[in-house]
């Protein structure tokens, strides 16, 4: 393991762990401020309720997810200097733009919101939460942008002079067709992550509330169950809504990778040879044994499925790693570039990685919508069941969709080596030189440990929370009307 | 005036921002152990309610003062790519000690309130204590050897490490920030609170002011003197009686002119960095053909341009929503104030 290993893995475990906070914040702030906006359109308590209880679940997720975000900016110049040197006049101006447009307005209505009880007239109130989810859909749209243009370089020319990337079209840059696919994507991806929390909580307080009902043989009806329910099914059908968007972006998505970033396409499959049209490349579900292409061995075969995620088309060509390896290093290996030379012929991604995470994304994404149906079938017309499996279904809506994420994520980024920016510069080009192995492995070990200890925090309190439920209703009083030395409704 | 000096100049003002904005919230975490300890308060329950007024004076704003941070990181990134690359990988350890103290202190304000346990509670104040402490002193060292140079190669590297970073006129640097911050900060706390607390505020406002307003005038005739400039001259002179000022008023109970001295203080004391730096970004101390300056750590002019439009238009709108919030939570705020605590065990079943 050398320094640009080490570089990789940190790099690696703050952004997935980052990353597991960012979707979660993203949907949650979504619903609520739809459930914040109910409220001030019905005035109906179980809104409000709802609003205040997954908003302390969404702060404890936001939390985590702000303060890891600062360890990514920082981490381009740590690391990869090199890298920053050479993207900073295209790839530093999103980065920049987000702070500004997005960071202000999400951190400053943020605080709005939190301290806002008792303080805001409540419509202005429940629209600093919807600014709050604008700026978060904000920064994806930027940060996306920025890591677009890894995977597919436009609106740049490159300067022999000052050797580096410059920026000369900064719309294209903003409207790259991989970021204008991959934006919806990630966000709806998203949705699904946050729509899976509210799903996943409410149904295992529906079955709480309803099974202490029964024990009792109290009416379900006059506990908190009915509250939870309409929660679980508001939950399920966001989860079904975001799981169609996914699919359809993904789809355009990997037409257009193919295109672009044949290679991760046939990484995805582990395709090694090409299959010419005409015949229909298979997508196999499953596989036993080596990927490294020495024999077939898939256990279940769709026939013709990648050659339609990949062209739209159940006969189209689609080109195999031995013959993309040989295509690569003939264009990028003999280009002269100096900062490819470290690869020369080896142009293939880690084949497992991309082949399982691939298939672990879609897996994982349809096992979510899949609960969804199941939740919306048994909460039909008034139902609220309380079957034991329920339990773990609950707790599987949440975890499902992040781990979707993150394993889309892997394969994304694994799926773009041993580049960093496609046909520009190898991840190994872009490491800091400054940076000493002891250096890295420091940081590494540091921030690992503190984000194991604050992952255990953080858990044992969003469940905390989460077991004691909503709080019970509180008439809240006009901030016109309040005692000037009253209590504060909300303080630290 | 080319576009890259006009963003050396927006850098100068973005962390003038942070520093006047993040600094007084550091201050407050200082001073959580001295206004919320055993000096002033009378027992463990007066002093937690201490504690909770000193964290809700900041509650709503100290994220959006820390965006100010991201935003200067971010547009060194953008605009001195150079720069940005030099000072992240060659500052490495004193970057990521802030980047554990920011993460733990800001968790500390979202998670300290959320658990009635003493225990509890005492951890978080620690995160929140020491997570504004090493901020504060690292900025400080790290900006005041960013004006007196460092080790620089040919190749824009530093070639140092993190002890080169501590000599004798980082650590003053350092200690300049954080008397200045626990002054700044004691004196926002003063303004932002009524009764006991914020008599007792004024007073530490005075007694750390006298150490900050030393530390600064020495620190400052050293960069001048060094590599001072007329210009520098006027701003060093425009801080130190900024200082005195905000002190004196202080003593007359004018809280909000005291406020006004220290954040002028502080913009003046980053503009004579700035002044002093100019026009380099980051001086070599091995060669001075090897500096990183304005010119040759720059971005193209046409990112500069977009940046520049991006920047006229978006910045008055923050500044305009940041201002009203600080408007919004205008209000003082006293023990009385502060709510019943969490019950211990609510969980309905």
């Amino acid at each position: 393991m050398d320094a640009t290993d080490l570089a990789r893995w940190q790099f690696a475990i703050t952004t997935v762990y980052h990353f597991l906070f960012v979707p979660i914040t993203i949907g949650m702030s979504l619903i609520v401020a739809v459930f914040h906006t109910a409220w001030v359109r019905t005035h109906n308590p179980q809104w409000m309720r709802l609003a205040k209880f997954f908003g302390k679940l969404f702060l404890i997720n936001f939390a985590l997810g702000l303060v890891t975000g600062i360890v990514q900016e920082f981490q381009f110049g740590m690391n990869w200097s090199d890298y920053s040197r050479f993207v900073g006049d295209i790839f530093g101006a999103p980065l920049a733009i987000e702070a500004l447009l997005a960071f202000f307005l999400e951190s400053t209505f943020l605080g709005l919101w939190i301290f806002g009880w008792g303080r805001l007239p409540e419509k202005l109130h429940a629209t600093t939460m919807w600014l709050v989810h604008i700026g978060t859909v904000l920064s994806a749209y930027f940060i996306l942008a920025a890591n677009s243009f890894m995977q597919h370089p436009v609106g740049y020319t490159y300067n022999a002079a000052s050797g580096r990337a410059e920026l000369t079209d900064f719309f294209a840059v903003l409207t790259n067709k991989v970021q204008l696919v991959t934006f919806p994507h990630v966000i709806f991806a998203a949705y699904m992550a946050g729509a899976g929390v509210v799903m996943g909580v409410s149904l295992w307080l529906m079955r709480r509330e309803a099974k202490a009902a029964a024990d009792d043989a109290q009416d379900v009806a006059r506990t908190d169950a009915p509250m939870y329910r309409t929660a679980t099914r508001i939950g399920a059908v966001l989860t079904l809504v975001a799981a169609v968007g996914v699919t359809i972006t993904g789809d355009v998505q990997g037409k257009i990778m193919t295109e672009v970033q044949p290679m991760k396409m046939a990484a995805a499959e582990a395709l090694y040879e090409s299959v010419p049209a005409g015949e229909g490349a298979p997508f196999s579900v499953l596989t036993v044994g080596s990927l490294d292409g020495s024999h077939a061995n898939a256990i279940i075969e769709i026939p013709g499925l990648l050659s339609f995620l990949a062209t739209g088309n159940f006969q189209g060509a689609v080109r195999g790693i031995n013959d993309l390896k040989a295509e690569y290093a003939k264009t990028y290996g003999a280009s002269g570039n100096p900062r490819v030379a470290d690869v020369a012929t080896a142009f293939v991604p880690n084949i497992p990685t991309t082949y399982w995470t691939f298939r672990l994304m879609i897996g994982l994404g349809i096992a979510t919508a899949l609960i969804a149906i199941a939740v919306l079938w048994l909460t039909r017309k008034g139902r609220t069941p309380t079957a034991r499996w329920l339990a773990y279904a609950a707790v599987a809506a949440p975890l499902l969709p992040v781990f979707a994420n993150s394993f889309g994520w892997i394969f994304t980024e694994v799926g773009r080596q041993p580049w960093l920016v496609f046909g520009l510069m190898t991840t190994a080009n872009g490491v800091s030189p400054s940076v000493s192995m002891g250096e890295v492995i420091t940081s590494m070990v540091v921030f690992t440990l503190l984000y194991g200890a604050l992952a255990v925090v953080e858990i044992k309190l969003f469940l905390h929370y989460v077991r004691k439920g909503a709080e019970p209703f509180e008439e809240p009083q006009d901030p016109a009307d309040r005692d000037e030395d009253a209590p504060l409704v909300f303080a630290y | 005036m080319d576009l890259a000096t006009f963003w050396f100049i927006v850098l100068g003002v973005l962390w003038t921002g942070y520093l006047v904005l993040e600094g007084f919230d550091f201050g407050v975490g200082m001073l959580l152990p001295v206004l919320g300890g055993k000096r002033y308060a009378s027992d463990a329950a007066d002093a937690e309610k201490r504690r909770r007024v000193l964290l809700n004076t900041i509650g709503p704003v100290w994220d959006g003062n820390e965006v100010w941070v991201l935003t200067a990181g971010g547009a060194t990134f953008a605009a001195f790519p150079h720069w940005y690359a030099t000072l992240f990988s060659g500052f490495y350890l004193p970057l990521l000690l802030i980047l554990v103290a920011l993460i733990v202190r800001n968790l500390g304000f979202e998670y300290r309130h959320k658990r009635p346990e003493a225990r509890w509670k005492a951890r978080w104040d620690l995160a929140i204590f020491w997570g504004s402490l090493v901020p504060a002193l690292l900025w400080g060292v790290a900006l005041t050897n960013i004006v007196r140079g460092v080790p620089i190669d040919a190749n824009k590297e530093f070639t140092g490490n993190l002890f080169t970073l501590l000599n004798p006129a980082g650590i003053l640097g350092g200690l300049v920030f954080v008397t200045l911050f626990l002054t700044h900060g004691a004196i926002f706390v003063a303004l932002k609170t009524d009764g006991k607390i914020r008599h007792e505020a004024r007073q530490v406002a005075e007694r750390v002011g006298v150490v900050a307003a030393v530390l600064a005038v020495a620190l400052l005739l050293w960069l001048g003197l060094t590599d001072g400039k007329l210009a520098s001259w006027v701003t060093t002179v425009v801080a130190a009686v900024a200082l005195l000022g905000a002190l004196a008023a202080n003593r007359a109970g004018r809280e909000g002119w005291a406020f006004i001295g220290t954040a002028v203080t502080i913009a003046m004391a980053v503009a004579t960095y700035f002044l002093v730096l100019f026009p380099n970004v980051m001086p070599s101390s091995t060669n001075p053909d090897w500096n990183l300056t304005i010119a040759n750590a720059s971005s193209t002019d046409y990112t500069l341009k977009v940046m520049t439009i991006v920047a006229l238009i978006f910045t008055p709108i923050v500044l305009m929503y940041q201002g009203w919030t600080y408007w919004v939570f205008r209000k003082r705020l006293t023990v009385k104030h502060i709510p019943e605590d969490v019950p211990r065990e609510t969980v309905s079943r």
